[in-house]
């Protein structure tokens, strides 16, 4: 097993003929993933990459039977390309555009609940299982088939993450960069709960940084209702507060959201911190050999 | 994106918001006329990006119009220190003078978005004119919140429940009630990530003003508020930082000695983290973004060197979608252009890290090359030592 995507994954891609859009789609294919539709509105019936072309992604699904949807579509239009996603009931949507706008999210998220789509991201690296399937724009080859389980609000220092795991010969049921943004579709919590359930996933690596209570938010489900073992990671332990660190939602703002809270919060419930981002396949190593 | 507070206040008036009559200006002699037109006393304030003010001598009360022409000459020109400012202080360029009203109370509103719940969540509290954040530590209770359903938007019985909460009188609950769905309109119709009152002021005569008011605005959705745009005042960042903006890096300046260059916002916050755990400080945040093109990097050398603390570079980027050749290719192009006399030491990890490797040592430029995380960290603050 693992999450979310695997070798039943039906890929259609939002915004598949943008620079961006064209590029990552051929890494997708090449990875291995089965991309069955592209949507551009005013590009239907044409190809791209061999992929046939829709105006709509109602169409696109009705016609390939398309399961999940990857968006590449700008900042002004990405919400209701997540709306659009969302209303034809694709179980997955993951979203990389970088810069859309929160009060667009908010009412996104609010669009989303008690419907079945699940959204990842925005603004993230997507998600792979290793071996079988590619959603997203994180290079392929440092990840390895395994049972360590990878959530992060980063991308590189995710890529950091996993590249430590593989040279180490530790391998990865599946990885997820949920997003750097202040709203975002799924959170660490949601994705714990995959986690613990995946009989192939062993344990799991949860990335934070500062700004906003999610790691907390975490460190309280893994007290709770985690059996496997959590090792951590928290970015911007030397972040001044006020300031926005790339990220959107990497800002300690009103003396919340700090490092220390979290690695305080974490710690407490049992999830081993790293202090340092070099120790990060070190600690799974050892938290794998005390199961 | 932060706002002055004559700026918001404006924004707030076109939303129906009563605030205090007046206008900034830059020059004592206006501060004077502005008086004279208002009618004494009035209140001069210095603007800028930053609380506190009336602490540090930015705010003061004038009298007599010549009273706020000294006022505004002894503000304007300033380096007001605020607890908000640092011990640099900002240099005041602009006063706003108010006419001053006889408070009878004073409460505060507040909105931003909650994380956590993923909709905008409305603040009010009795305990207005302190630093909130300071009531919300120590008394939590005294803040009533409402979370607000975006699918509907704020509604008649929840702008209630605030105004009760506040133990308003019958008359101010009407004039409460239409500062709180102004500013809620503020803060959804103009992307703001947050819109606070406080104080709201209850005036001795019964009215309702917003005597203070702090804006900022959701830098993603700027692409659609050209007016909203326009208000940005780069006097109020760090030059570095405008500078690199102007370029699309993301950059903050720190305080440290060890400057550094990353792709990826995670990537870099680790980095800098790591300088520390190895016993300097980070000389700044910087994100060269997924491209790091020799054009990027040329133009996050400038920045970076033009920090007096500097005493070493540590490049750290992990190529992905982007080969590391590439950005190695793009150092050395970057360094013909921008001499950098400070040791550099660079970490290429990823898509093709062992090409990067070689053309890093075959330029002839005097790098350090590291293998890890941690090895480059390690020379990165043994160099600047």
């Amino acid at each position: 097993m693992s999450i979310l995507v695997d070798d039943k994954t039906r890929l259609l891609v939002q915004g598949i003929t943008g620079k961006e859009g064209a590029f990552h789609t051929k890494q997708c294919i090449e990875y291995g993933t089965r991309v069955v539709a592209g949507v551009t509105p005013g590009k239907g019936g044409t190809k791209q990459e061999e992929v046939p072309v829709f105006d709509t992604v109602e169409r696109a699904v009705r016609e390939t039977g398309a399961n999940a949807s990857m968006i590449f579509v700008p900042p002004a239009f990405a919400a209701d390309a997540i709306l659009e996603a969302a209303d034809s009931g694709l179980p997955l949507v993951v979203c990389i555009t970088e810069g859309i706008p929160t009060i667009d999210m908010v009412r996104v998220k609010r669009y989303l609940a008690g419907r079945s789509t699940r959204l990842v991201g925005p603004n993230c690296p997507g998600v792979i299982t290793p071996g079988k399937c590619k959603v997203g724009i994180m290079p392929g080859f440092i990840h390895k088939p395994g049972n360590v389980g990878v959530i992060s609000r980063s991308g590189t220092l995710t890529y950091e993450a996993v590249d430590q795991l593989t040279r180490r010969g530790i391998g990865q049921s599946t990885c997820i960069g949920i997003g750097g943004d202040p709203v975002i579709g799924s959170a660490f919590i949601d994705l714990l709960r995959l986690f613990q359930a995946d009989a192939e996933t062993c344990a799991v690596v949860i990335i934070g940084e500062i700004g906003g209570t999610a790691e907390e938010e975490a460190a309280a489900f893994v007290r709770a209702s985690m059996t496997k073992p959590v090792v951590g990671f928290i970015a911007g332990r030397t972040a001044p507060p006020g300031k926005r660190m790339g990220h959107a939602g990497a800002i300690i703002a009103g003396g919340k959201g700090t490092a220390a809270e979290k690695i305080t919060a974490m710690t407490a419930a049992g999830i081993a911190v790293c202090e340092s981002p070099a120790k990060i396949g070190e600690t799974v190593a050892s938290a794998l050999k005390a199961t | 994106m932060k706002i002055h507070e004559y700026q918001a206040k404006d924004l707030l008036k076109k939303f129906g918001v009563p605030v205090p009559r007046g206008r900034a200006t830059d020059n004592p002699e206006e501060a004077r006329k502005i008086a004279e037109e208002l009618g004494c006393p009035v209140v001069v304030k210095a603007q800028i990006h930053a609380g506190g003010r009336g602490k540090g001598g930015g705010i003061k009360l004038a009298n007599l119009p010549e009273d706020a022409e000294k006022a505004a000459r002894s503000i304007i020109g300033m380096n007001l220190v605020t607890h908000q400012t640092g011990p640099a202080g900002r240099l005041v360029k602009r006063v706003l003078v108010e006419e001053e009203g006889k408070i009878a109370r004073e409460l505060y509103l507040g909105i931003v978005i909650d994380r956590a719940s993923a909709s905008p969540v409305v603040m009010a509290s009795e305990a207005g004119g302190m630093d909130i954040e300071e009531v919300a530590a120590n008394t939590p209770e005294k803040i009533l919140k409402v979370g607000v359903d975006p699918a509907v938007g704020l509604q008649p019985f929840q702008i209630r429940k605030l105004c009760y909460g506040l133990n308003l009188t019958k008359e101010l609950i009407g004039k409460v009630g239409r500062i709180i769905s102004g500013l809620y309109n503020v803060f959804v119709q103009s992307d703001c990530s947050l819109a606070e009152v406080n104080p709201l002021a209850i005036t001795e005569n019964g009215d309702a003003l917003a005597m203070d008011a702090k804006i900022n605005l959701d830098d993603n959705a700027l692409f659609r508020h050209e007016d909203l745009r326009a208000l940005r005042d780069t006097n109020e960042e760090d030059a570095l930082e405008v500078e690199a903006s102007k370029h699309d890096l993301s950059y903050i300046k720190l305080d440290g000695s060890v400057g550094c260059m990353v792709n990826g916002a995670g990537l870099a916050m680790a980095t800098m983290d790591i300088i520390k755990l190895h016993g300097l400080m980070p000389a700044n945040f910087l994100d060269v973004g997924g491209a790091a093109s020799s054009e990027r990097v040329s133009n996050a050398f400038r920045i970076l060197t033009s920090d007096p603390n500097l005493r070493a570079v540590l490049i750290n980027i992990f190529g992905g979608i982007v080969r590391c050749d590439r950005v190695a290719n793009g150092i050395v192009e970057a360094l013909k252009e921008v001499e950098v006399r400070v040791p550099i030491v660079v970490r290429l990890e990823g898509t093709n890290s062992k090409e990067a490797r070689e053309i890093l040592q075959k330029s002839g430029l005097k790098f350090m090359v590291a293998e890890t995380l941690d090895d480059a960290a390690r020379k990165a603050v043994a160099a600047a030592r």
